[in-house]
């Protein structure tokens, strides 16, 4: 008995192109990781796209699939569809497509940048250790964000950043939302300087999309409702 | 939006939400049997206390709306920048007079 | 549809865009229409005459409906943003529904 045909449509080009159809054999426990690469071991060799642990560590296979931001390693095609329906693959939404599957992501990582979303040790050396509890509200906040692993789901789902493409976007905030609460973290003001112009955490609408999608469970939605808090009780200070 | 716009914008919020939730019961309250002019104005004339609460909710709405159809211009149309301001500012102006108008209206009739 | 449009909280901020913008269309002609006091009573009451046509009936249930959509929605975004509320969003925007319905047909009720 031959094993069931699964329907792959793949895009192919850069922002104009067009999908291309695949057919494969279905296999039981197949993962969409599976599936484009032996596309691209079997059927087309000019098929680009990327991946790297394949076990759910790096993010690096993250594109959308039938409509939603996910993680390729960690998809199983059974998941996504029924028998006969068709599985759909395309690169990220949001980030400019390099070739087919594969986007740059160099802009994502600038907006982390812009946020501020890395630690800042302070021009001189504290004098002894931070005492940080973990059981302090500051680190509980922290630890709730700081499995971020830079994959881009988020970013890919975020209708804000589709609608204005300067928008820091979730990943970046939430990572300045896990720095805000990290009490060795000497770069407070200006992170916060960072977080709340036109494109930071103000623009955020609460769609929810990123917290949705994101694989590691992490809610930037709620993130982004600290820093709002954070820079509105600054604005408070400030003002009276 | 900037930060100010924020706070002005979720200030304005809190004030709406409990000026909409007394505006809401009233309205549904006094509509019982339709609406007339007499019905309202028996209300509404020489109450100083609906004309201070009335104009309180006009200057909360002239903040909240014009702010919040700014994020859906910029974000929906290619229309941002110092014209959109402008013109944003224009409507709260808008809003600020034909609401204070009508409540003097209202008041005074 | 794209599979962040056909999650909750997507929807439920679409409906908060979409009354609020006609919401923003709809109140300077309420204030121009109240103002029509200023010609006394009788302007007012010849103006609310007009809006005994069903038409107009259902478009004022539309905007009393589009006020408490855009209250309830706008309540749960300053509960999440100011107070950290984690919602269960099904139940949150399932009460928002009830509530907007309970308006709905209060009006509708009432004005009839």
């Amino acid at each position: 008995m031959s094993e069931p045909t699964l329907h792959v449509d793949v895009w192919r080009g850069t922002e104009t192109g067009a999908f291309q159809a695949f057919e494969l054999p279905r296999r039981a426990h197949q993962t969409i990781l599976d599936v484009v690469t032996e596309i691209q071991r079997e059927h087309d060799a000019t098929l680009s796209y990327r991946f790297a642990c394949r076990v759910g560590m790096c993010g690096s296979c993250a594109m959308v699939v039938n409509g939603r931001p996910r993680w390729t390693c960690r998809t199983r095609v059974n998941d996504v569809i029924e028998a006969g329906e068709k599985l759909r693959l395309e690169p990220l939404r949001n980030f400019t497509v390099v070739k087919d599957l594969a986007v740059e992501m160099t802009q994502f990582f600038d907006k982390w940048k812009d946020a501020k979303g890395y630690f800042e040790p302070g021009a001189q050396p504290q004098p002894d250790f931070t005492v940080v509890p973990p059981a302090a509200p500051e680190r509980q906040a922290a630890d709730a964000g700081i499995e971020c692993i830079g994959c881009g789901v988020c970013y890919s789902a975020c209708d804000v950043v589709a609608w204005d493409k300067d928008y820091l976007g979730p990943a970046a905030l939430n990572r300045a939302w896990t720095l805000v609460n990290d009490v060795r973290d000497q770069g407070y003001e200006a992170r916060l300087d960072a977080v709340s112009a036109g494109n930071g955490c103000q623009a955020c609408h609460t769609h929810m999309s990123c917290t949705k999608f994101c694989p590691k469970a992490i809610a930037p939605t709620y993130s982004i409702a600290g820093l709002k808090r954070a820079v509105l009780r600054r604005s408070l200070r400030n003002v009276l | 939006m900037s930060a100010i716009l924020f706070l002005a914008q979720r200030t304005s919020a809190f004030v709406l939400a409990l000026a909409v939730a007394i505006h809401l019961g009233t309205i549904l309250y006094a509509v019982r049997g339709g609406l007339t002019a007499a019905g309202i104005l028996a209300r509404t004339h020489g109450n100083i206390a609906f004309a201070l609460f009335y104009g309180a909710f006009v200057i909360a709405v002239a903040i909240h709306a014009p702010i919040g159809l700014r994020n859906v211009l910029r974000e929906w149309t290619p229309w941002r920048g110092r014209s959109l301001d402008i013109a944003l500012a224009l409507f709260f102006i808008l809003l600020l007079v034909l609401g204070m108008r009508a409540v003097f209206a209202v008041f005074s009739a | 549809m794209r599979a962040s449009h056909r999650q909750r909280g997507f929807v439920a901020a679409i409906l908060h865009r979409l009354s609020g913008i006609a919401l923003a269309i709809f109140l300077p002609l309420h204030f121009l229409a109240l103002a029509a006091a200023l010609n006394g009573a009788h302007a007012l009451d010849s103006f609310l005459a007009l809006t005994r046509q069903p038409l107009v009936m259902a478009a004022e249930c539309g905007i009393v409906i589009a006020l408490a959509i855009h209250m309830t929605l706008g309540l749960r975004v300053l509960a999440i943003e100011f107070f950290d509320f984690r919602e269960k969003t099904f139940a949150v925007l399932s009460a928002c529904l009830a509530a907007v319905l309970a308006v709905g047909v209060i009006f509708i009720l009432n004005v009839g």
